[in-house]
């Protein structure tokens, strides 16, 4: 439950959300978009979130949009994970999202919320990274589309008054072959001790790791390793980890060691999966 | 009729429909809430706390601290109800904002400003005993305790209970091999669905009206008396359906604050109802323990010798932790003939949530360290580990460790719940086999038992009354807190009264006033001793029904039978009156009415209890001892260290099975516990012994889909004073299950694993050969 | 006059118009057993991870802790006590697919819904389902059964409603 006070907005439309926000940001309001809403009512009750005014993106049709035909996937930034998974437009990020909280718990968690949230591990970061997706994003001075790797830095690098509208997937690029995995510290619900989401492009590895660090990451050093058919593949697995962005994490889900062996593990799994050969 | 069925629950479709209210449930215009504002240290000194701008805020009646407050505890008095001058664990309360609404006591609550100066934090028995650690309780030689409670001042040794059978050192030297092993787990969390909950109120005319999630409701008013001088004649405790408990709702703590808080109001109703958070960790624990066994054995296998040292790991305050840590001596050999124990069980103060009993009371942990052990003497020894358990099953004739002597009725029968999982687990078939490169199937199992050790006192009462269609009511104090035995009761009445127990309906709720008292709803003995007063209440109302009948029959009591409805001549049963025109008395054609309303009382007290000598143990803590024999198989991969638990077994000695799906459902829900404990339960502390997994989202339960396949079956050796010769079983399907897994998981890792909770990563490093390595 | 943030709500619960006072940032979970005596959803963790919360918003599980009142407006709510006699309560009953009974009204509403939804679901989908939600009580085994006698029977007739 939230235990301070907030109003509650629901524009219909990219236009009326941003000047809502505006406003509402001149009025000391501090406001927030709102997805699925489960991490600003949740963290709430620690302090952890503070508004006076929430603006609820689920009523803006484009923010809804699910376009599967034509060269390019529009994944919207507030549809529901449950809904990405039942429509499927891409798979890696059916299975990415398929392993995030629970069900029920994925049935109001938005696309857009898992991204940008306070919880660092945005999973569906990983699929978004490898398939080389576009954003598109609303704010203040308009609409933009980028690159998501330009944009992502181990969070997604939004202005005050900018939030994400929709994610746009190159259709034949997700359908490529694709690998996931995700180990927890035990069990099958739960946050992921190390998650990797990986597809292979014109016979070229590319791989998205979250859990390991603080920030989900995708790293061409690493990618390069892991490509480097030169070498034998323990050899370059070593060196893909030992190349990892840092800090490691060590808490409570299992230690820096024991993470990397995992990793580790679940590279090979990868190699061994989506096949070691130059070609598709 | 209808003992020996599986009878739907009498509250089963309250349960399915969301009818069934529990404590938090019962909404009340103008109550008031409370907010606990708690410690984020684990060791400080208080040192000024300021309550003036969370006074201020809107909504707040009153912020509650602990000055002038008397200490509590059910063994020994060692706790503050609200911390004063120091806080001893992480979320001991520190206040209590009293508000309106529950999001205005929750925003007042952090404006109150609290100094803390921290101290250095114990964080296991072992650092509490080391020499120089700090002292956690500077007076423990001025609080009040019980003549069985041994504290040692200048220690963090709350209590220490010694078990001396036998001579130790003829035992070890009679043996050829002495093997020892060492466990440890930490404190982890009974994760009850319904966090708990209390509510008060002090009416004009000084009764004080207490609601509680509670196992307890009787213990409430005793200690409100004891604490705070309140009569027990004015306190009324109510307790509703209870949302699972496990152990953790048999102590007193919330009570107590909304008790406080209400007299902070001027006797307004206030309700006190813990976030998840807070019952995790503020309020009191499964215990922990680091526990060292040296068994000695001959060649054969034949046990001669025990030495066990328990440190379990009791917390900041001893409230209920000392009993477990007795409950263990009690039993601290397991199910094995051992004519040679020394065993010394302390409870040790450290700066961790303060512990309380955990469903089985000290023997799943007592289990895991001796079936550990016995595991670990059997691969040195090279015999096959069920062997040696069943070469030394206790038996009728031997003695327990408080050397109690066994008999066909005080004991289950252990050798043939030993026999029976071994066919059932077809043991000989394979205890290991690979299944490929990295595929690793492996069996391990577990003896248990377990005697409950209660107040010598312990009774239970029940009334009966009768409906003028017949019907009978049953009142007992026994709470409902999901193991079903409410119904199990009216089996009892239905099977004694011979009626179909369709008419028998059963009070759900407590209320101390009218309900009588049922000791507490704990121990597996509420069939056992309400079953008993429920019997003695049928039969008090089959006299009162003969009584009456026996003049509308004009016949000798003795003559006349109770059953089907009907009191009637047992030679003539065509000669009858229906039990619905007697129960309320009867009235004559002309008028005259005789006798009343019939009202069946009974009571139960537990017999020949005795306490446990200081220098020995010996005395007689319980009424029998409940057997068991369970076992896991594991699928383990080697490469990756995960595993999944493909099936687990229990074979319990029931004595009788008083309701097949309701006993069956209780078994596996224990067994599900003790595996979810064993595999993936504990709290996790950081160096300054802060809880770092207060939420179920980062402590997981086991979750649908986890689950192995269960095979359950009961051996039934009835005993001889039980309500139908049925023993207690609500336990016993957890006491094995940590230790079986841990040997299975030994056995297919190929490396000992003696600490919980057994993820992979804990197998990964024992297997590497590391140090601990945590957090 | 002092500000509030509190608004007149008039939201669709089992099949009824209700009208309810509440403060914008309140959760359904809170309306409902608060606002309109509605107890059955319970309180687990207030985290969004036990399920014990769990109603139908649209047909669709939502746990109840994590969602806001007003974004329900609008919607059809359906909460344990919107069911009347459905299968799975009987499944429940007969199965004892319950003890405690505090995490049972989650476990139905999920169950309910996955049945309506997938009267054909395989045993993926129906973990996936039914790891929502927390039993500390049951061994799970019994729900197992319940929820799959139900769908037997759906299967063998097919044109039930």
């Amino acid at each position: 439950m939230v235990p301070f006070d907030f109003a509650y907005y629901r524009p219909s439309s990219i236009a009326e959300a941003t000047a809502l926000f505006a406003a509402l940001e001149r009025d000391g309001k501090r406001p927030l978009y709102y997805g699925g809403g489960t991490e600003i009512i949740t963290l709430s009750r620690f302090g952890l979130v503070s508004t006076a005014a929430v603006i609820d993106v689920k009523h803006i049709p484009e923010c809804r949009m699910l376009e599967m035909s034509g060269d390019s996937l529009v994944l919207g930034a507030a549809l529901s994970l449950t809904e990405l998974e039942e429509a499927n437009p891409f798979p890696l990020l059916t299975k990415a999202a398929k392993e995030i909280a629970d069900r029920t718990a994925r049935n109001q968690i938005t696309l857009g919320g898992n991204i940008c949230g306070q919880i660092f591990y945005r999973e569906t970061v990983l699929p978004l990274l490898v398939a080389e997706a576009d954003v598109v994003i609303a704010g203040p001075y308009g609409i933009r589309q980028c690159r998501f790797l330009d944009l992502f830095h181990q969070q997604l690098q939004l202005g005050r008054g900018e939030f994400v509208v929709q994610f746009k997937v190159d259709r034949a690029t997700a359908t490529l072959p694709h690998f996931h995995r995700k180990r927890r510290k035990q069990g099958e619900v739960g946050y992921p001790l190390v998650t990797i989401a990986a597809l292979k492009k014109d016979g070229t590895v590319r791989a998205a790791l979250s859990g390991v660090c603080p920030f989900p990451f995708r790293s061409a050093e690493v990618e390069a390793h892991v490509n480097d058919r030169s070498r034998p593949v323990g050899e370059r697995i070593q060196a893909a980890v030992d190349a990892f962005p840092r800090p490691i994490l060590h808490d409570i889900e299992g230690s820096a060691d024991y993470r990397l062996f995992v990793a580790a593990q679940l590279l090979e799994d990868m190699l061994r999966e989506l096949g070691d050969e130059e070609t598709v | 009729m209808a003992v020996g069925k599986s009878i739907i629950r009498k509250e089963a479709w309250d349960k399915v429909t969301g009818r069934a209210k529990y404590t938090n449930d019962f909404k009340e215009q103008g109550m008031l809430h409370a907010s606990l504002v708690t410690s984020p240290y684990a060791h400080a000194r208080i040192l000024s706390l300021e309550a003036r701008r969370a006074l201020a805020a809107p909504g707040v009646h009153a912020v509650v601290t602990g000055e002038g407050l008397p200490l509590t505890g059910e063994d020994m008095r060692d706790r503050p109800p609200i911390a004063v001058d120091k806080v001893r664990y992480y979320g001991e309360v520190v206040a209590v904002v009293v508000a309106d609404t529950l999001a205005q006591a929750e925003q007042a609550a952090r404006l109150v400003r609290v100094v803390y100066e921290p101290l250095p934090a114990i964080g296991s028995p072992r650092e509490a005993l080391k020499e120089g650690a700090p002292l956690l309780h500077e007076h423990l030689d001025r609080y009040e305790k019980n003549k069985t409670t041994y504290p040692e001042p200048g220690t963090n040794v709350a209590h220490r209970t010694k078990i001396r059978k036998g001579n130790i050192e003829q035992g070890f030297a009679e043996s050829d091999v002495i093997v020892e092993t060492s466990v440890s787990f930490a404190p982890s969390d009974h994760a009850a669905m319904e966090t708990r909950c209390a509510t008060a109120e002090i009416w004009p005319d000084g009764t004080i009206h207490i609601s509680a999630s509670s196992q307890s409701p009787f213990m409430i008013k005793k200690l409100l008396h004891t604490y705070f001088g309140e009569e027990t004649g004015n306190i009324i405790v109510h307790t509703p359906l209870v949302g699972g408990a496990y152990g953790g709702k048999a102590p007193v703590q919330l009570e107590l604050l909304a008790y406080l808080a209400s007299k902070a109001v001027g006797g307004r109703k206030v309700s006190v109802w813990n976030n998840r958070e807070c019952d995790m960790v503020t309020s009191p624990v499964h215990i922990g323990l680091e526990a060292t066994v040296k068994i000695g054995a001959t060649k054969d296998g034949l046990l001669k010798a025990m030495e066990i040292v328990f440190l379990f790991d009791g917390g900041a305050y001893s409230d209920k932790a000392i009993d477990v840590s007795r409950a263990a001596a009690v039993d601290c050999t397991g199910p094995y003939r051992v004519d040679h124990v020394w065993c010394d069980s302390l409870c040790v103060y450290t700066n961790r949530p303060y512990a309380t009993p955990f469903r089985s009371f000290g023997h799943c942990e007592q289990a895991f360290a001796i079936e550990r052990a016995i595991d670990e003497l059997a691969k040195t020894l090279q015999l096959d580990p069920w062997e040696v358990r069943r070469k030394n099953a206790i038996r009728p004739g031997h003695t327990t460790p408080t050397q109690v002597r066994l008999t066909k009725s005080n004991v289950g029968n252990m050798p043939a719940c030993l026999d029976r999982l071994r066919e059932l687990m077809r043991w000989d078939e394979w205890q290991c086999v690979e299944l490929d490169a990295y595929t690793v199937r492996a069996k391990g199992i577990s003896g248990g038992w377990k005697t409950s050790t209660i107040d010598t006192d312990a009774s239970s009462g029940v009334i009966l009354t009768f409906n003028s269609d017949g019907s009978v009511n049953v009142i007992s104090g026994v709470v409902e807190i999901g193991t079903g035995t409410k119904t199990v009761l009216a089996q009892i009445v239905a099977e004694r009264l011979k009626m179909d127990v369709d008419q028998v309906h059963v009070k759900m709720d407590i209320d101390t006033q009218t309900t009588p008292e049922h000791w507490k709803t704990v121990a597996s003995r509420g069939t056992f001793m309400a079953g008993r007063a429920a019997l003695a209440a049928a039969d008090d109302a089959i006299r009162q029904l003969k009584d009456i009948a026996s003049c509308v029959l004009r016949s000798s009591p003795d003559d006349l039978e109770v059953g089907f409805g009907r009191v009637f001549l047992r030679d003539d049963p065509a000669i009858f009156i229906p039990v619905k025109d007697i129960a309320y008395g009867y009235k004559f054609p002309n008028g005259n009415a005789i006798g009343g309303q019939v009202i069946g009382r009974g009571h139960y007290i537990l017999r020949r209890l005795t306490p446990l000598d200081p220098k020995t143990g010996a005395g007689q803590p319980g009424p029998e001892w409940g057997v068991c024999a369970e076992g896991v198989e594991v699928e383990f991969n080697r490469r990756d260290y995960t595993y999944r638990i493909v099936k687990a077994y229990a074979v319990i000695d029931a004595g009788n099975v008083l309701n097949p799906k309701a006993a069956l459902g209780q078994a596996m829900g224990a067994m599900s516990m003790g595996l979810s404990f064993a595999s993936r339960e504990g709290f996790l502390f950081d160096h300054e012994q802060r809880v770092l997994n207060s939420q179920l989202r980062t402590y997981r339960p086991i979750r649908f889909g986890e689950h192995p396949e269960y095979i359950v079956e009961f051996i039934e050796t009835p005993q001889i004073d039980a309500p139908y010769g049925a023993r207690g079983i609500g336990e016993h399907g957890l006491i094995g299950m940590p230790a079986a897994l841990a040997n299975a998981l030994s056995l297919a890792a190929g490396v000992p694993l003696n600490e919980l909770p057994l993820v992979p990563e804990l197998i990964w490093r024992r297997q590497k050969g590391g140090s601990h390595g945590s957090v | 006059m002092e500000e509030t943030t509190k608004r007149e709500l008039v939201l669709h619960v089992n099949g009824e118009r209700r009208s309810i006072v509440a403060r914008q940032a309140e959760t359904l979970l809170f309306v409902l057993r608060d606002g309109l005596g509605l107890t059955g959803a319970k309180p687990g963790c207030l985290n969004g991870d036990c399920g014990a919360c769990t109603v139908l918003v649209d047909g669709t599980p939502i746990k109840s802790c994590m969602m806001l009142a007003i974004e329900t407006v609008g919607k059809e709510i359906t909460s344990i006590e919107g069911l009347d006699d459905a299968p799975i309560q009987h499944a429940f009953v007969r199965h004892f697919g319950f003890q405690c009974g505090y995490c049972t009204p989650g476990f139905i509403m999920n169950a309910h819904a996955l049945i309506e939804r997938h009267p054909n679901a395989d045993e993926a989908t129906i973990q996936e389902w039914l790891e929502s939600n927390i039993c500390r009580c049951t061994s799970y085994q019994e729900i197992e059964a319940a929820v799959k006698e139900v769908l037997e029977a759906k299967k063998a007739k097919p044109t039930d409603p």
